[in-house]
């Protein structure tokens, strides 16, 4: 097998998954239990949640888990616009969101407020004089992925952060869900952050929301206070700590992977630049995510021939609810066909240079082999 | 370019004929609470001098910023002791340094280097003017004083100095016997104490079912923030259940929180014995509570003739909350869980406590024994700073 859609999800780390396994089988009790067996959960998840807090740099009170990334995303930008409706009704984000963002600013457009969507330079890249101009005195929030999870587009958070800093109280949200493992990460200046553990090797069903302590929230789930008050339901322990050990060895092992990932990197363009395909990630991208638009084959046609072969790969992303184009290669570069036709190949430090060779020939089979417009 | 973190050693110094000894115990503890981190430490009569690995900069100057007997460090880039070396590395240390106004002094220690340090240090201020744009000299109050040693080999660089804890480092003097409840003052005493070189054993009082495992753990989590100034603490749990029960059931209500106290004394005491403590300390803070007015503290001192060391006798409240917050422990010790002191307290206990009573109270029950019982099943725990009892799960 030849997997090649590590930003759909990753593999689990062996590791993490044993911490999974003899939590749940160790630590029977609810955490929120005042008996031994409560006390030493809540220990432990206290134990994981301080990790949380140490690697990103924030504080215990300011980590949420939560199922995944949708929600933590849903939570960060419902919850806090309804908080502070006294402030305003604007919204700002841009065009390259996981739809678990844009669908929440749809929701919160049937409620009357207003979003409006950041201009993007040819790159891909938000347009901060755009940005200047569309702040307004009743912005309340922000939200911006760091990295597209579709062309891979890396943002500029530093000087998207300055800006928004200088507006008024507009809040900043910041959706990492790509990000983490892939680019160093400073949450210095952010005030909600998206991360989730199957995006870095971790498992499915936890991710968390960094949400610092000045920012105020609505719970989505109400029912009091769990693992946090912003958030109810009986705290999911074992997947709790096997997401904060999934972080650490990410970051331990960050340098180290990367290293790799750009070698596998390298091979993949190189190879690609012989091929009839055009290349929609550019120098702004993560390595991890190489995106291209395959003209005249049908995305879904060309993904299961490479099925055949064992060889996974992503039309668009897994995420992307509606049949239409890619709506981030679109935003890009305005181009319908090219939108239309979007093949991403994501990458890994698992992946090998042996998987990347046998990858481009049989794209290079199947291209030929599907491309009708050519034998005539 | 290789950075190197300068430690000068502060009241050490004036310590003549036991110098050798405090700097080594010093060195020790550095060594210790460095063992996991990538650096080349070594020393010699006036400082310390630790190289260290760029990427764990920070953690290390935490770790620094928790060690006793250090009285202030610098980050200094260390180069060799060759004119055009240093003129460069002037240039670069400035690069990305922002300030209007600067200074430079030279010191050189290596005498057969070519110039003196006067004129060395204008050379050198010369060199930064015309490598950086839009700052000047201020010799009397310059935004940036930088610093340029001189010595045989090695010559170090750097402009800003940073306080370190100050106090003797851990281990230059013996052993107290620290009473630890999950309280605000009893951390602050135990840091405090250590401050002055000593070392610490914690001993923790619990009456389950009365008290809570939360109350040990919070008690655990408090040994754990003061271990951080020190390599490891013992905690010692006494189980004082059956002594608290029959206080209760025998004594005059207002006495029960005196005599309880009188029994703790005499249990530390025996403690401090097999552990080989010199002194109890503890946070007693005169009048803040019926047990520690000087009457009671008097009363409750008199089962023992070991020195009691109470760090915190003399402060306020809000002093010691100070205290608190800054060493970490203020946010753990007000979490709400009963210890021995606050379960059973009597409605009005006796705030000035006659000696007599409480002999004809104890007289009540065979409290010997208990004591002998209670000292054959002490739990002891060694805590360290980077022990994380999760550490395989995580």
């Amino acid at each position: 097998m030849i997997y090649l859609d590590y930003s759909a999800t990753t593999p689990v780390n062996e590791g993490v998954l044993d911490t999974f396994v003899k939590v749940s089988r160790e630590y029977i009790g609810n955490a929120n239990s005042l008996h031994k067996l409560g006390v030493s959960s809540k220990r432990l998840m206290d134990s994981s949640v301080k990790q949380v807090a140490d690697l990103l740099k924030v504080k215990t009170n300011e980590v949420i888990f939560t199922s995944s990334s949708s929600e933590a995303n849903n939570m960060a930008i419902i919850g806090t616009v309804l908080k502070y409706k006294d402030r305003g009704k604007h919204i700002i984000t841009t065009e390259l969101e996981h739809s678990s963002v844009l669908e929440s600013c749809n929701y919160l457009k049937t409620l009357g407020y207003e979003v409006d969507y950041v201009k993007l330079d040819s790159n891909g890249l938000v347009d901060l004089a755009d940005l200047k101009k569309l702040l307004r005195k009743d912005t309340v929030l922000v939200t911006i992925s760091q990295v597209n999870s579709e062309v891979g587009i890396c943002q500029d958070i530093n000087s998207i952060k300055r800006c928004v800093k200088s507006n008024y109280q507009t809040i900043l949200h910041v959706d990492g869900t790509q990000a983490v493992g892939k680019v160093k990460i400073d949450l210095e200046g952010i005030d909600l952050f998206t991360f989730s553990a199957h995006k870095i090797y971790g498992l499915k069903g936890v991710a968390c929301l960094i949400k610092r302590e000045k920012i105020l929230m609505e719970p989505l789930i109400h029912g009091g206070k769990s693992q946090t008050i912003h958030r109810s339901g009986t705290p999911a322990l074992a997947l709790y700590v096997s997401c904060s050990k999934a972080l650490r060895i990410c970051l331990e092992d960050y340098d180290k992977n990367l290293k790799k990932v750009a070698k596998i990197h390298d091979l993949l363009i190189s190879g690609l630049e012989k091929l009839p395909v055009i290349i929609n990630s550019n120098s702004h991208s993560v390595m991890h995510i190489v995106n291209i638009s395959v003209l005249n084959i049908k995305p879904e046609t060309l993904l299961h021939e490479l099925e055949k072969d064992n060889i996974y790969i992503s039309t668009k992303t897994a995420c992307s609810t509606t049949e239409s184009a890619s709506l981030s290669v679109f935003a890009i570069y305005k181009d319908i066909e090219r939108a239309s036709h979007t093949i991403r190949i994501s990458l890994s430090h698992l992946t090998t240079e042996e998987e990347i060779k046998i990858f481009l020939e049989k794209l290079n089979q199947a291209i030929e082999k599907l491309d009708f417009t050519k034998k005539n | 370019m290789n950075r190197v973190i300068l430690i000068k050693y502060g009241e050490l110094t004036t310590k003549k004929g036991n110098r050798n000894f405090f700097i080594n115990t010093l060195y020790q503890m550095i060594l210790k609470k460095l063992k996991n981190y990538d650096v080349k430490i070594s020393k010699d009569i006036s400082r310390m001098y630790i190289e260290f690995n760029d990427n764990e900069i920070d953690s290390i100057l935490d770790r620094i910023n928790h060690i006793f007997g250090i009285h202030t460090y610098q980050v200094a880039v260390k180069i060799d002791s060759n004119e055009d070396v240093i003129n460069q590395a002037v240039i670069d240390y400035v690069y990305d340094k922002s300030f209007k106004t600067f200074k430079i002094e030279v010191k050189r220690s290596d005498k057969t280097f070519p110039i003196s340090s006067m004129d060395y240090a204008k050379k050198l201020g010369g060199i930064v003017l015309k490598n950086k744009d839009n700052i000047k000299v201020d010799v009397h109050n310059p935004e940036m004083l930088l610093k340029v040693e001189i010595l045989d080999r090695y010559t170090y660089i750097y402009s800003d100095t940073f306080y370190g804890l100050g106090g003797y480092p851990v281990g230059t003097q013996p052993k107290a016997m620290l009473m630890l409840s999950g309280g605000i003052d009893s951390p602050v005493a135990g840091y405090l104490t250590m401050k002055r070189g000593v070392k610490l054993d914690a001993v923790y009082f619990e009456a389950i079912p009365h008290t809570s495992i939360e109350a040990r753990n919070k008690v655990i989590d408090l040994t754990r923030k003061l271990s951080v100034y020190t390599d490891k603490i013992n905690l010692h749990i006494v189980n004082f259940t059956q002594i608290q029960e029959a206080i209760y059931k025998n004594c005059n209500g207002d006495y029960t929180i005196t005599i309880m106290r009188r029994m703790m004394y005499r249990i530390m005491e025996r403690l401090a014995k097999r552990y080989k403590g010199l002194v109890i300390a503890n946070g007693e803070s005169i009048g803040q509570v019926a047990s520690q007015t000087l009457t009671s503290m008097s009363v409750i001192n008199e089962v023992t003739n070991m020195p009691v060391i109470r760090p915190v006798a003399c402060l306020d409240k809000l002093e010691i909350i100070d205290i608190a917050k800054k060493i970490d422990t203020y946010d753990i010790s007000i979490l709400p869980f009963e210890d021995c002191c606050t379960v059973f307290v009597p409605k009005h206990p006796v705030i000035n406590p006659c000696l007599n009573e409480c002999l004809f109270n104890e007289e009540k029950f065979d409290y010997n024994k208990m004591i002998d019982d209670v000292l054959k099943n002490i739990e002891t725990i060694v805590i360290k700073e980077d022990d994380n009892e999760f550490s395989n799960f995580l």
